[in-house]
Parts: C-alpha cells; structure tokens; sequence
C-alpha cells in the first residue's frame, strides 16, 4: 500500500465511523476541519484504523497527531 | 419499545459505555433512557438529595467503580493499610447503596473488579493479605455476600466477562492511558450486553423455558437409526460432550427452567433412552413436555408453549440443525434461538456467555416448578374424566392463604410481578424493594394468594394491590396471577376477598384499569365479566350492592 491508498483507506475509516460521505481527509487536516471528530470520537477512529490496517498504536502515537499526515506517518511504518 | 430510565455513574470515562449499553437495549427492544453523571461524581450525586441523579427519577442505578482506580487507591495506601482495601471499598458501596435507597426505589447494579494481577508478590499473593490480587477477590468475593442480603442490589459480573474475553481484548492500556476509558472498545458490547440483559430482567424479560432437540443435541447419532443402545451419551464415542450439556439443563430444571423435548421422532422410540438407558442424566421426570413426532418444529413448538402456558418469548431453543433453526427463527422471531457450533463439544462454552437464563430474584418455589407442571398435565388429564367443571373443581378441593406482603413472601410477589405477563391487567414490575416498601404503607393495602388442591401446593399465584385513592374509593393498582391457576374459580374467590376487605374498611367503591399490552389479551374483558361497571375510562364495581360470586376454592387461616 503507498501513501495515497492508505490516505483513501483512512478516509473511508473516518466515513464510515462518523457516518458522514462527505469527509475528505489531506496531508494537513486536523481534528478541528472535520464535524464531529472530537476526543471522544478520536478513540473510536483510532481502534476502527488500527482493525482496518490489523497494527496497534502505542499511547504515544494516539496523542501525539496534529495533522492526518502525521497518522499516516504511523501507519506507513507499522504496515511496511 | 418500553422505556426505562437509566442512571449511569462511573469513576471512568463512561460516555462509549453508555452509548453501548443504549444499543443493547435497543435489541432487546427496551428504551434505555440514560441519565450520565459527570467524570467521577459518584459521591456527590449519590448523597445530594437534591442532585441531578435523583431529579432524573431512575429506575435502575449503575455504579461502576473501575479497577484502575481501586489499584491506585492500593497503590497510595501505607503499606501496613493495604490489608484494609476490601473492607473499604465494600463500607463505601455499602453508603452508595443506603443513600440511594433512602432516596429511591431504583434497583442498583454494580460492576464488580476485573482482576489485575500487579505481579508484586508472584504467586505468592495467594498467600498475602496485604497483595492487591488478595483484596480485589476477597472484594469480589464479599460483594457477592453483601449482594446476596441486599434486595435491589445486583452484581454485574465484570470479572466474569474478561475472563471470557480475555484481558488484552477487554482492556487497552494505550487507550486507557489517553482517555481514561478502561473497558476497550471490543469489549464495550460484551459489557453492554450483560447490562441490557440484566435491566431486561428486572423489567421481566426473562426466558423460563428451554426446548431442546434429541439426536446430535442431547445425544450423539440418529436413535430411530441407531437404536437406544448405540446413541453417543456417556463414554461411548464423543458421549461426553453431550452428557455435559445434559447436566446442565439439569441444573437449569433444578433452578427452575422448564424443560421441553421438541423431536422429529416417532414418540416411543424417543422415549427410549429416558426410561432405559443408564447413562442419561435426564429423565422423564425432568421434563415439562415431550412433543416427538413429525410435526413441523413451529408447530410443536407453538403447542409447548400453550401446554406449559409460557409465551414464545421465554422460551430457548436448541437444536443442531441450522434448517430447523432457521425456520424457527423465521417463524417465531420471539423465541430465541441460538446458533450452536457444529462441533457438540464446543455447544457448552458457547452457550455460557450468552446470558440465556438472566434472573434477578430467584424463590424455593422455582425448584418445584417442573414438579407443578406435570401436576397440572394429571389436572387436565382428570379433568376429561368428570362430567362437568363445576363437579371437577369440587373435586379438587381448593384452598387458598391470603396474606399481606411480608419478609417471607415479598421475594415471589416481586418475582411474579416480573414474570406474569398474561393475565397482568396493568402490568406495573415491582422489584423487591418496592414489594417491601409496600408492606409499611398506610396508603396500599396487599394481598397475595396462594392456592392449593388435592395434587399438590402451587404456591403464591396471585397478587393484588390496591391503593386508597379516595375516602371511598380503592384503586387496583394491580391484578396479576400465574397461569397455571386459570379456570379454577381463583379470579371470584380472588374479588371476593377484596371487596370484602373494602367493605369493612368502610369503602364504597373499587376502581381498576386495564392496560393493553402485546400480551394480556386474555384479560381484555376482565372487570366487565367480574361486574365491573365502565365509567368516564374506569371499571367501578359498587361494593354496596356486591354480592359474593361463586367459587369452589375456600380460604385457609
């Protein structure tokens, strides 16, 4: 998977959890450009990524995000 | 849908749990209205009488103190205090419990402590008081204890449910870390689903009855092929798996559960194993009703029910076969049927966690009820032998024990409050709390009847609660009987009874109310064949101008 697929892969995750067809995900998206991601949807976007990629994020990585990139960036090197 | 008001409290992150137990109730058709406290306000909500928990009205409680936070609460005690943690923590729900009570009626719910093994002693912490893993089962262990004696206060079983799912599935430290959220989110539905199951119980939906298939279900092998001695039960072949699942319906029979047999067999070949062989655990007598034939299942499903006067929905049904399992499913959506593994050792460990039997008060009478049924099977047979009804329930000779509420019969009065759904004209659910409270009340005057007969005691199997609602007029709050007892002269002498009661107590009028349900239809026209006259939405019996109607059951003092 490059970068682009897991970018549209993570997409579909937030769609599906936030239940809203809408929600396109970039590089430097945050929590406050998307209706509805909040801390308590946060954890549900984290395990729902984590099955859809089959990895586990260390509680570090799960605060440390400012931008999707910076997710996408867990994800590359856990899925590699 | 019916609504339940819910109050959640939580020393935790509680808002995914709510919404999870929201959802579970959902499926179960029952409306949680949930109520959230706010992050670790258990103390302040509880013992503030004029606090939002109390505002919220609940009628069910759920305090969940996690287990995080009771080790950190051992983590910060002296050392020589640590022994003390049991006893603690159970003083401080013990305080959360008598100050709800005093305010509330609601029933409590109370997650008991997954375990944690902080590894600090090794094993050695069987052996050491002062070791977390020491005080968290002696609390688990007391809590069960304290529930025991508490009416209203119920155990969901936390530890039980991680040990089924296991601990790195139930719980998530990087998750807990960050958000203070202690239950993972795979476990949350398991949790949830235990919590749903049990409010359905405290609002009577319970299964009471489990209907089970014969070949490859309850024996290994076909027995119209095989033959009784060839049947896979005992040692023989995989005979053990199945000699398990038979001990437990056992015990499910001795705790109260029904047992029906629903077979595509030739009845007496059915028989067989029951009556001769000698590794069978269940027999004859453990059974309820036997419907084998070759009907189709639906029918002799539907046909169990009717028999044993359970509705659909208390029954359970097991059967190997997914054809059958479907066309049950599909055609009696109320019954619940589980889908059995294919492998007959793997049936029982998947039936555990299923919480099929979910009961919140439990009464000596339960042991004896597959006793009253087939007692009722020898009525009903003896009732074809007489000419008329009337000479038959002479014959009985019935009598019945009126008694007001009171410590001994208040635990099945409000057991038959949760359960009777058919001839229930208002069907209010009182639990045991409420059932006592009741007993001191000058405003409410209590019956409960019992009735017994030549074949043997029923038991309590009516309730009558009546509410003074005026200087002259009674209100009958409620009216509800088993059905096991109908057509037997029990609603007259019942009436009669209370009129009479009424009566002396100076009352001119009693007043009662129907309300429909999914279920009381039977009950329809209840007042209005009792003599009940209809007024502006009541029926109103003039107790002036009653006169004591006919009944061949007479009281017992």
């Amino acid at each position: 998977m490059n970068r682009a697929e897991i970018l549209a892969a993570v997409t579909a995750v937030f769609r599906d959890v936030l239940d809203d067809a809408r929600i396109v995900l970039g590089e430097n998206t945050t929590a406050a450009d998307v209706a509805d991601w909040d801390s308590l949807t946060h954890i549900q976007l984290v395990v729902a990524v984590e099955k859809r990629f089959g990895i586990r994020f260390g509680s570090r990585e799960i605060q440390s995000w400012a931008t999707v990139g910076e997710m996408l960036n867990s994800i590359v090197a856990k899925v590699k | 849908m019916q609504p339940v008001r819910v109050a959640l409290l939580g020393d935790t992150a509680t808002q995914w749990l709510a919404q999870a137990i929201r959802g579970a109730g959902y499926e179960r058709t029952l409306d949680l209205r949930l109520w959230e406290a706010d992050f670790s306000q258990i103390g302040q909500q509880v013992y503030d009488p004029g606090s939002a928990l109390y505002a919220s009205d609940p009628q069910v409680v759920i305090l969940y103190q996690s287990t995080q936070k009771l080790l950190r609460a051992f983590d910060v005690l002296e050392p020589g205090s640590r022994r003390g943690l049991a006893e603690g923590r159970l003083a401080q729900v013990d305080g959360f419990r008598s100050a709800i009570r005093e305010r509330s009626t609601a029933s409590i719910l109370y997650f008991n402590y997954p375990e944690i093994d902080d590894g600090v002693f090794g094993n050695y912490a069987n052996k050491t008081d002062s070791s977390f893993l020491f005080q968290l089962r002696k609390l688990n262990y007391e809590l069960m204890r304290y529930a025991a004696d508490q009416g209203g206060f119920h155990i969901v079983d936390l530890a039980v449910l991680q040990q089924q799912v296991g601990r790195p599935v139930f719980f998530r430290s990087p998750v807990y870390v960050n958000t203070d959220m202690d239950i993972s989110i795979e476990a949350l539905p398991v949790v949830a689903e235990a919590t749903a199951s049990l409010i359905g119980a405290l609002h009577g939906r319970m299964r009471k009855c489990l209907v089970l298939d014969l070949d490859n279900t309850l024996w290994g092998g076909v027995i119209g092929d095989d033959g009784v001695d060839r049947i896979e039960i005992g040692t023989l072949g995989i005979g053990k798996a199945f000699t398990d699942l038979q001990y437990w319906a056992l015990k499910l029979r001795q705790r109260g559960i029904l047992l029906a047999v629903c077979s595509k067999n030739t009845e007496a070949v059915a028989r067989q194993p029951f009556d001769s062989h000698p590794d069978m655990v269940l027999r004859m007598e453990d059974l309820a009703a036997f419907e084998a034939n070759w009907d189709n299942k639906v029918d002799n499903i539907r046909r169990i029910g009717a028999t044993l006067n359970v509705g659909l929905d208390s029954m359970v049904f097991l059967d190997d076969n997914p054809f059958e399992r479907n066309m049950v499913r599909e055609a009696l959506p109320e019954v619940l049927v589980p889908e059995l593994p294919d492998d007959p050792a793997e049936y029982l460990e998947y039936l555990y966690p299923l919480h099929l039997f979910e009961t919140v008060s439990l009464s000596g009478e339960d042991e004896e009820r597959t006793k009253m049924y087939r007692r009722e099977r020898d009525r009903n047979a003896e009732r074809l032998s007489y000419a008329d009804e009337e000479a038959y329930l002479a014959s009985l000779n019935m009598g019945s024990r009126v008694e007001p509420f009171n410590g001994f019969n208040g635990p099945r009065v409000a057991q038959l409050s949760q359960r009777s759904n058919q001839f229930n004209l208002r069907t209010v659910r009182y639990t045991d709390e409420e059932i006592s409270a009741m007993a001191g009340s000058p405003e409410i005057f209590t019956f409960s009847f019992t009735l017994e007969d030549r074949f043997g005691d029923n038991g309590i199997i009516g309730v009558v609660i009546l509410r003074k609602e005026t200087g002259e007029a009674l209100f009958i709050d409620s009216w509800f009987m088993s059905c096991r007892v109908l057509r037997r002269g029990m609603e007259n002498f019942t009436l009669n009874t209370v009129a009479g009661f009424a009566r002396n107590k100076g009352f001119r009028y009693l007043s009662g109310e129907y309300l429909p349900t999914a279920r009381n239809g039977m009950v329809s026209e209840h007042y209005p064949s009792l003599g009940f006259r209809e007024e502006s939405g009541r029926w109103v019996l003039d107790l002036e101008a009653y006169e004591t109607r006919p009944t061949a059951v007479h009281r017992i003092e």
